[in-house]
């Protein structure tokens, strides 16, 4: 199919991708892709990787067929792939896992992240306590109002939070100051970015460590279905990384895939994260990617209630998916995402994250449309203890 | 090479380069502060331009940034103000300091037919390294424009050789790791890097970041042919913001001798 030659060797993913960032961290990238595809070459390294996913992590996650919604939703039966039941409740460990061992591996022992409503960030400053590795973790203003619970559990592991003042205070900022510590410090520092966005090799190596979910997807699923595929692949996107590494097995095979994005309030109003919909070829963060920005090319703050979709750029291979077409890309207001949480609740007794609650929005939608021998897997990328808070305000507020 | 950079590459002075933000605190005031600044004996001026994102900048240049987003000043209107720079006298070369995304908006042909016509004589993307530059290098020598390369003490020896080499206009060697601001000591090694620099440039070796004092200025006189000074003019800019606004005349007289007291007196 049509991606088999991305990324190139400039990091490219047809126009998307590249590396814009500023000349003192060139080498470093250099360095970091030289080191990662060294990395993932030795099969000494994937091996401790595999090891750490299922002693560390307790992987492999299960593929939980959703009996009771399926029969309530109606046509197709649904499957979740439990990314909620990793260690520290997301997928967000499998990626900073992977980065750890290869920082350990170049030998630095800082790192540095980004963090939005705190999920990468308690990730990142869990494989720093693991590995022993001094962590900052750069976090919006109004982010850390938001988020205390992660802000406290980051700092029990013993990792820095630092709040972030400049511009919006939210993610974007935060990914601009730890880009500019990065700077600073690049000499003897890892920056441990948190999804598949960023400059090349960043892309790829998120979508390296992140393909796991994709591939025992894949391989749970033949071994309940003799050998067949699933009919429909559904996953949120914010910057993407379940998405892309749920989707990785399969872009070169004939599943439909379906990348959901947040439309907040809707596409069709202003408070929205609807990168795809929405938005325009810009850079940001170091890649050349669809965001969501002004004519002139001021970048815009989005809007979704779960704070791990409301970013304003998105993958840059996601946004080659999208040009190529291979992936559906849909969104899904907060109200749908907020019904299909409480569904999931009620009928499997699973509190999913409000990010997965997206895919699950949107699987819901799907579903009925199909036949009820077929089957779509959703990507549960996370489980929503952290969203309670939000769960309680919108309950309080809107009932 | 034009008239202008001309001039600039004959001088024999430790060539003086400030940045200022457009628009901050008014395009007025962006004028005047310009003329007044080549009044003190600037020999380049450096013309920022407002952004959301600027992920180069320390805060103050932020900030700077916040005001002229503020004043709706944007990348069209920056190079339409060189116009009215170059009507109301100013003759130094002006290098538009711009982030990439910016240009792909306007458009990367449109901006540099304007900037020709504008009077603008360089461009300087601090978010668009070499690796990527080949196009808007390319299409920046059609239109006369120099493409200021940045190289940073982590540049690799032959990268660094390389880019002294093709480098146009003037050759912005940063002084340290790090984003644009003040700073109270410089990366050790630094001599060395410069020497190299020089070793290769056909133009003049410019140090940057970090710059705000006399002395640390004079420190950096003969290994390089001139400096930049960006966060410590535009800090006092900011000081300077509500007399700019509305008693411009006074304010522009405490800037001239705060740019005096911080200029090497032989670099004039």
């Amino acid at each position: 199919m049509t991606t088999a030659t991305v990324p190139d060797h400039r990091g490219r993913y047809g126009v998307f991708g590249g590396k814009y960032v500023p000349e003192t961290i060139m080498f470093a990238l250099e360095e970091l892709e030289t080191a990662f595809d060294e990395a993932i070459q030795d099969k000494e390294f994937n091996e401790l990787f595999q090891k750490e996913l299922a002693i560390y992590s307790g992987r492999p996650t299960p593929l939980t067929r959703a009996d009771r919604l399926s029969e309530y939703n109606g046509g197709a039966s649904i499957y979740l792939k439990r990314e909620d039941l990793n260690h520290t409740g997301a997928h967000k460990i499998n990626n900073a896992i992977g980065q750890a061992l290869l920082a350990v591996r170049m030998g630095k022992k800082k790192i540095i992240a980004e963090t939005g409503a705190g999920q990468h960030g308690v990730a990142a400053a869990t494989v720093a306590a693991k590995y022993g590795l001094s962590c900052k973790v750069y976090m919006g203003k109004e982010d850390i109002r938001r988020q205390a619970l992660n802000v406290f559990r980051m700092k029990l592991l013993g990792a820095e939070v630092i709040e972030v003042t400049s511009g919006s205070q939210t993610l974007k900022d935060a990914t601009n100051e730890a880009i500019r510590e990065w700077v600073a410090a690049v000499e003897d520092t890892f920056y441990l970015i948190g999804s598949a966005v960023g400059p090349y090799p960043y892309p790829k190596m998120v979508k390296q460590f992140q393909q796991v979910i994709g591939h025992e997807t894949e391989s749970q699923f033949k071994e309940i279905h003799y050998e067949k595929l699933p009919d429909a692949v559904v996953a949120c996107v914010g910057g993407g990384s379940n998405a892309i590494g749920m989707f990785a097995p399969f872009i070169e095979k004939e599943v439909p895939l379906y990348g959901i994005e947040a439309a907040g309030m809707g596409v069709e109003t202003a408070q929205h994260a609807a990168t795809l919909s929405k938005g325009s070829n810009g850079v940001i963060h170091g890649s050349l990617t669809k965001l969501l920005q002004t004519s002139e090319g001021q970048i815009t703050e989005p809007y979704s209630i779960s704070a791990g979709l409301d970013y304003p750029g998105i993958g840059p291979e996601h946004a080659y998916l999208h040009e190529t077409k291979r992936v559906t890309y849909e969104a899904v207001t907060d109200e749908e995402a907020l019904q299909a949480l409480k569904l999931l609740c009620e009928n499997e007794g699973i509190l999913c994250a409000l990010e997965s609650a997206h895919a699950v929005a949107y699987s819901l939608k799907l579903a009925k449309k199909m036949r009820k021998d077929q089957h779509v897997v959703v990507c549960l990328s996370g489980r929503g203890d952290k969203d309670v808070h939000t769960l309680m305000e919108f309950e309080e507020g809107g009932e | 090479m034009n008239k202008r950079w001309k001039v600039f590459q004959h001088s024999s002075d430790y060539r003086f380069t400030p940045y200022i933000m457009a628009g901050d605190p008014c395009e007025e005031a962006t004028i005047e502060l310009s003329l007044a600044l080549e009044e003190c004996g600037a020999h380049a001026l450096e013309l920022g331009v407002p952004y959301s994102d600027p992920l180069a900048d320390g805060p103050v240049i932020q900030r700077a940034g916040m005001r002229g987003l503020a004043q709706n000043m944007n990348l069209e209107k920056t190079v339409k103000l060189v116009a009215k720079l170059r009507e109301r006298g100013l003759k130094i070369p002006v290098i538009i300091f711009t982030y990439y995304n910016l240009l792909l908006q306007l458009g990367e042909n449109r901006f540099l037919k304007l900037a020709e016509n504008s009077g603008v004589d360089g461009v300087l993307v601090p978010d668009l390294p070499y690796e990527e530059s080949g196009y808007l290098q390319e299409m920046c020598s059609e239109h006369n424009l120099a493409l200021i390369s940045l190289v940073s003490p982590t540049t690799r020896e032959e990268k660094l050789a390389k880019l002294s080499r093709e480098a146009e206009g003037f050759l912005y060697c940063i002084s340290s790791l790090g984003v644009t601001g003040v700073r109270s000591e410089f990366r050790a090694g630094l001599d060395d890097f410069l020497k190299a620099a020089k070793r290769n440039s056909r133009v003049p070796v410019l140090v940057g970041f970090g710059l705000s004092t006399r002395e640390q200025i004079q420190q950096f006189d003969g290994s390089s042919d001139g400096f930049i000074v960006g966060s410590a003019i535009v800090k006092k800019i900011e000081e300077l913001e509500s007399d700019l606004l509305t008693n411009r005349e006074e304010a522009i007289k405490t800037f001239k001798s705060y740019i005096e007291s911080l200029l090497p007196v032989y670099s004039r």
